[in-house]
């Protein structure tokens, strides 16, 4: 499909095609400069100006509501931050429930990366017995359901001592980030050309080091990618730390909001559910708007593979 | 459809002086021997675990109490929501796919072509996809209650709830759904937009075709390795939804909008405490699930010769 903003293109330099061959089917519009270009184009931007607004109006009512006077809350009169006070103070507190999501996400990035980052130059680089076998069941993770897995590991977690443990929630969460990462780091490897690495042994690196000075900046921007999913994944994730967390000290964020609703006698406390999304969303939302390349880059990567 | 990028013919492969095949393949296990000890005891040992659980008796609290097989299985099946957890499910999942699919290409189609504002159409599509889903569930749960929407006047004159009824249940759901996902799968389709050469459209140009018959006779055609991909996602996704009806729903009303995942959970950890047959229940899933995407596959297979 030629969409209609194809003619965005400065149609003055152009030369005017063969009006005949253009037919009357396809007027060509000018970029909207002229009176007739607005007028034409002014239905298809209020029709996706309004789709946009669809997808971002309820995270705009969300974080208005949050600080709006609402009854049933702990913002009845005016604006302000009640909501958050009430959050604040919910069981461990939210310091304590942003602490353990924090501690959980940045332990699964790290090993996510440390772990692909490795096995990506493994894959690329190495040919050893095996090497199919592994990358192939490591991919199989995706084929697998989530509650599939929660329910042994929770049992084997316990066996080892890290039953309703943080980085058991963190190892587990890093296994699921595991097929993608990497997957997109061996891609990310194998877009290196091999004379780089070749060359940096050759003057006597040792693979490790020539990895390390010489990969590790080529392939940064798969890290990126690979550390920014990890991160968004592990940071909104609810099944795992429901399952393998069951101490109210140790409850991720996701889960504590969740729990917040319907506490006081059955009564739920909007505002401070909203404040909760609220502190949810804004991490993932500014991440987003900073590494939004990133983020379309490991779309892009995973649609490839298919 | 390869999933493995292509291997380098031995021929080519540097097999230099520093670095001979066995030193090569030691090398090789060394770096790659981290994701090896994950993928071995966090995915290859519960896998087995998960078959073994589902042959034993094996109740929450008490642990491993011997071999029962097949009683898990036998009570899975008869549980009193099994059928209407899998009826469920099934009619969410043609749901959402028809429904996400179709907008994904839609709004791929809308904003295609590169320019600022179509750069800021898609921004806008594609920030709910970095929320949470249960994030997303918690925010919604909020704008469909009767008290604290700011839709309450309209649920008020037209005397419905959003969440009152099992139909208006699902399709409150799959609107969340749909809001959280079809930036998502627009992404997946501009790719697959992208690699369509712009000769083709030329051509169909030429010999006068109409956009419709464009659409239909290059555009879908041409996109089906990305639509198989987007389809075999969404279904397998949506087979396995659990956080958006655990918190939005909570399987109401009356018990109308329980999944398959969901009920493996109730039945683990919330009442039954019997892991043994959520085992035999998630092993269910896991084969229904690859014999569903088999047949996907094969389907978008065999259209295509």
């Amino acid at each position: 499909m030629v969409a209609p903003s194809r003619t965005t293109a400065p149609a003055a330099d152009e030369p005017p095609p063969p009006p005949p061959a253009a037919g009357p089917a396809r007027p060509r519009r000018p970029a909207g400069v002229t009176i007739a270009g607005i007028a034409l184009r002014t239905p298809y931007w209020v029709f996706t100006g309004a789709m946009g607004l669809i997808f971002l109006a309820p995270l705009l009512w969300t974080a208005v509501a949050s600080v709006s006077p609402q009854p049933g809350t702990n913002q009845v009169n005016g604006w302000g931050f009640g909501n958050y006070v009430t959050l604040s103070h919910y069981q461990a507190g939210i310091w304590r429930y942003l602490a353990n999501s924090a501690f959980v996400s940045l332990l699964t990035v790290a090993l996510t990366l440390g772990i692909s980052f490795l096995g990506g130059y493994a894959f690329a680089r190495f040919r050893f017995p095996g090497r199919n076998v592994l990358f192939l069941v490591t991919l199989a993770i995706l084929m697998v359901p989530y509650a599939t897995l929660l329910i042994p590991l929770y049992v084997l977690l316990n066996q080892v001592g890290l039953q309703n443990s943080l980085v058991g929630v963190a190892l587990v969460l890093a296994m699921f980030q595991l097929p993608f990462a990497t997957f997109l780091m061996r891609i990310s490897f194998e877009a290196v050309p091999r004379e780089l690495d070749e060359a940096a042994m050759v003057d006597g690196c040792s693979s490790f080091s020539a990895l390390w000075r010489v990969l590790l900046p080529a392939v940064k921007p798969g890290l990126i990618t690979v550390g920014l999913f990890a991160f968004l994944a592990a940071w909104n994730d609810f099944m795992a730390p429901l399952i393998l967390i069951n101490d109210t000290e140790r409850m991720t964020l996701p889960l504590a909001v969740s729990n917040l609703r319907g506490q006081v006698q059955g009564v739920v406390d909007y505002g401070a559910t909203e404040a909760g999304v609220v502190v949810l969303a804004l991490p993932c939302i500014v991440l987003f708007l900073l590494l939004q390349r990133h983020y379309v880059r490991g779309f892009m990567s995973g649609a490839m593979k298919g | 459809m390869k999933v493995i990028a292509p291997s380098r013919s031995p021929g080519v492969a540097p097999r230099g002086r520093s670095r001979p095949r066995s030193r090569q393949a030691l090398l090789g296990w060394l770096y790659a021997t981290p994701t090896a000890v994950f993928v071995v005891a966090l995915f290859a040992v519960p896998l087995l675990l998960v078959v073994k659980m589902s042959m034993s008796r094996w109740p929450l609290l008490t642990g491993d109490q011997g071999i029962n097989a097949p009683d898990n299985f036998v009570k899975a099946v008869d549980h009193r929501f099994f059928t209407d957890s899998v009826v469920f499910t099934l009619k969410y999942t043609v749901l959402a796919t028809v429904l996400l699919l179709a907008l994904g290409l839609g709004l791929a189609l809308l904003v295609q072509e590169s320019s600022r504002w179509n750069n800021l159409l898609r921004a806008s599509f594609l920030i709910p996809s970095a929320l949470g889903l249960a994030s997303a569930s918690l925010l919604f749960y909020v704008l469909y209650s009767p008290y604290a929407s700011p839709l309450a006047p309209v649920m008020d004159a037209l005397g419905f709830t959003f969440l009152g009824s099992p139909n208006a249940a699902l399709f409150s759901t799959v609107f969340l759904i749909v809001w959280r996902y079809a930036g998502f799968y627009m992404v997946l389709m501009l790719v697959g937009l992208q690699g369509i050469p712009a000769e083709v459209y030329e051509a169909a140009r030429s010999d006068g075709a109409s956009r419709w018959q464009t659409f239909r006779k290059v555009t879908l055609p041409l996109l089906r390795p990305t639509l198989a991909l987007t389809t075999v996602l969404c279904v397998t996704g949506s087979l396995l939804a659990f956080e958006q009806f655990y918190i939005l729903t909570k399987g109401g009303p009356d018990n109308s909008t329980i999944t398959v995942v969901q009920l493996i959970y109730m039945v683990a950890f919330q009442g039954q405490n019997d892991l043994g047959v959520a085992a035999a229940l998630s092993v269910i899933v896991l084969l229904a699930l690859i014999l569903i995407n088999v047949l996907q596959l094969r389907a978008f297979r065999t259209e295509e010769n």
